[in-house]
């Protein structure tokens, strides 16, 4: 690790540590400038239960006093009470809900990236011959279709009609559906992009002079192209991951999956202003820490790109 | 005179003799005229884009859904709004026991082409209304993303140095907020607002409507930011710039007359692959009920109300669901074509 690669580094972090801050201060500054109350949509209370409440919760203070109470309560983990789920905290209820979802975007990323990769190479390999123009047509329509479209109609299909799958997604099973419906738009960007990024690589000199050399095309394909290829898809991951993570919303909510994704529509549902700052803040994070991620890994694998 | 003008005083003189040239005729004069009209690059590229099958097949296609959006509402027999409890969820030309009677006296009643809702409102309207909802958001979007990146870009690109740099610092940092996030929380905060305030064509639009709007405006221009600036960067350095510079054009004529012109390419581009993108946003949130208010039909709102009755009525999904396919692949595609005939370096 040189000199060079630390200082982007730092800097790097520096931008995320910056953009993540700033996610909290819109965040918190946004959701303070609503004129309602948290309380007021509640019935049957009085003025002095919501001064009461207001005061519980600290929201009788001058607005940046808030904030810095909020910033230095997020530091240590606690996003607040829960006004929605009376009785817990954000916290727990960001990490019941994260355990389905992290299954869920785990398993769909990975399996997006594996098969997009292997997809998008088998396209170049086969330019221009059906399995080629097959593997195009799909993906440029797959790409076309929103995650809540592919989400019902895989529903429809696979469980309301065939019955091969459950539409739940607490039965056995029943995240298969979920996972490969957030999978598919992924997948098919994967493959796109391995395709085109395949295709460069395989018309550099190096692949000629190893194909002159007498190296067999297996070995040429694996062990001189195919690193080379993967950098494009390295940094995908961060923007991914961001149509995983909202995508998890409607995709749980089709399902319904006790995820992430679902707590937080049901959480705009119920009005839990505290709920919908913490997993925003929360969602956030996570994309932001992949973008960062994403970009290291990108220089690391690639020490040809320019730093600057 | 004559025998002046033959012998020259020195031989290397490179005076010229005007004995040796005659006046062109007008058969001569007529060769030098051009034959074909000079082709300049957006031509070229429109002329490429015409070639492209895909790509003019998807822009008919974009025509002809904008034109059904656009002009059937207007004399439609039914409107979005008209509920009528006898005829609730009818698949497509299926008639209520109502209309059954009024066709046998005789009176002719126009077919419900998609069905009816749940509500008896008759489908296709609905249908055709929220496509009309996705073609306004994508058109208006693209209109934002075109107006502030230009602006941005190119004041970035032009003045350089310092101003570049804080500019860009700011473009980096909006970049990488999540904003589909922001949308979501501008339109749950928005939605609040519109109740207070009462504004009825905010409230017409609905709190997702113009959270959407206001996130593109905030978030969305900066990839054409980024990209005119970059153009503007190459283009400043040309000759042609620092000669309209010498002769004293202010920095907003040289930006507007050479620099804008010269990222056409790129702007034509960047905003036709911003309107699939935007249509995307605006259907997720009314699928999540963040985006028209009600009954103001869109895609989105319509698939999600699809799936209360989704094992017995699947088209009321099918038919939007649909809509919003065509429309997001006809402006990929469309997108896609523009670029390869707008930027033949991308080809591969």
């Amino acid at each position: 690790m040189n000199a060079k690669f630390l200082s982007y580094l730092i800097k790097r972090l520096f931008m995320a540590l910056l953009t993540i801050f700033l996610v909290v201060a819109i965040t918190f500054f946004v959701m303070h400038a609503i004129p309602a109350s948290p309380f007021s949509s509640e019935k049957a209370k009085s003025d002095t239960v919501i001064a009461a409440l207001e005061a519980k919760y600290g929201f009788d203070k001058p607005v940046p006093i808030q904030f810095l109470n909020y910033l230095k309560n997020i530091l240590h983990g606690d996003f607040g009470l829960s006004t929605g789920w009376v009785g817990n905290t954000v916290m727990e209820l960001i990490i019941g809900g994260f355990k389905y979802s992290a299954r869920i975007g785990f398993t769909a990323g990975v399996l997006a990236l594996v098969l997009g990769v292997i997809l998008g190479s088998i396209a170049a390999l086969r330019r221009g011959g059906p399995l080629d123009k097959f593997i195009q047509v799909a993906t440029t329509a797959l790409v076309s279709m929103p995650s809540f479209v592919m989400a019902t109609i895989l529903l429809l299909i696979f469980s309301l009609k065939l019955g091969w799958l459950p539409s739940l997604g607490n039965q056995p099973g029943g995240l298969i559906l979920p996972i490969i419906s957030l999978s598919l738009y992924p997948m098919a960007y994967t493959t796109r992009l391995q395709r085109s990024s395949m295709l460069d690589v395989l018309g550099q000199d190096y692949i000629r002079t190893a194909r002159a050399k007498g190296v067999k095309n297996s070995r040429v394909i694996f062990k001189h192209a195919l690193k080379n290829t993967l950098t494009p898809v390295i940094t995908y991951a961060g923007p991914m991951m961001a149509y995983i993570l909202t995508g998890s919303m409607v995709v749980e909510n089709i399902f319904s999956v006790p995820g992430l994704g679902r707590l937080f529509t049901n959480s705009m549902l119920r009005t839990d202003y505290m709920m919908i700052m913490g997993v925003t803040i929360f969602l956030a994070t996570m994309i932001i820490l992949m973008n960062f991620i994403g970009d290291i890994l990108y220089k690391v694998v690639d020490p040809r790109i320019d730093l600057s | 005179m004559s025998e002046t003008k033959k012998s020259f005083k020195n031989p290397i003189s490179l005076q010229i003799d005007p004995a040796l040239f005659e006046k062109a005729g007008d058969e001569e004069k007529a060769q030098q005229v051009t034959m074909r009209e000079s082709v300049s690059f957006t031509k070229d590229a429109l002329r490429r884009l015409r070639k492209n099958n895909i790509a003019m097949i998807s822009l008919f296609v974009i025509v002809v859904i904008a034109l059904i959006a656009f002009i059937v509402p207007n004399f439609y027999p039914y409107t979005y709004t008209k509920q009528d409890v006898t005829a609730q969820n009818l698949a497509p030309f299926q008639y209520s026991v109502k209309e059954q009677a009024q066709m046998e006296k005789g009176k002719s009643v126009f077919p419900h082409i998609m069905g009816t809702d749940a509500l008896g409102r008759d489908y296709a309207i609905r249908v055709i209304y929220g496509t009309r909802i996705s073609l306004l958001v994508g058109i208006f979007s693209a209109l934002i993303v075109i107006v502030i990146g230009i602006v941005y870009g190119s004041i970035s690109g032009y003045f350089g140095g310092k101003v570049d740099m804080i500019m860009m610092r700011l473009v980096d940092i909006i970049y990488s907020l999540p904003d589909v996030l922001i949308v979501i929380l501008l339109s749950v905060a928005i939605k609040d607002w519109v109740a207070a305030s009462g504004s009825s064509l905010v409230a017409r639009l609905g709190a997702g409507m113009v959270s959407i709007f206001i996130v593109f405006g905030l978030l969305y221009w900066v990839s054409m930011a980024r990209q005119v600036r970059g153009q503007i960067l190459s283009i400043k350095e040309q000759e042609y710039v620092l000669a309209s510079k010498a002769i004293g054009a202010s920095p907003a004529r040289i930006i507007r007359k050479h620099m804008i012109p010269n990222c056409v390419s790129v702007i034509i581009i960047i905003a036709a692959m911003q309107i699939p993108s935007a249509i995307f946003t605006e259907s997720f949130l009314s699928f999540l009920g963040l985006g028209v208010s009600v009954p103001m039909p869109s895609l989105g709102s319509l698939a999600s109300d699809a799936r209360t009755g989704l094992r017995s009525y699947p088209y009321q999904l099918l038919f939007p669901a649909l809509a919003i396919f065509l429309i997001v692949l006809a402006f990929n595609l469309l997108g896609n074509g523009l670029r390869d005939a707008f930027d033949p370096k991308l080809r591969n």
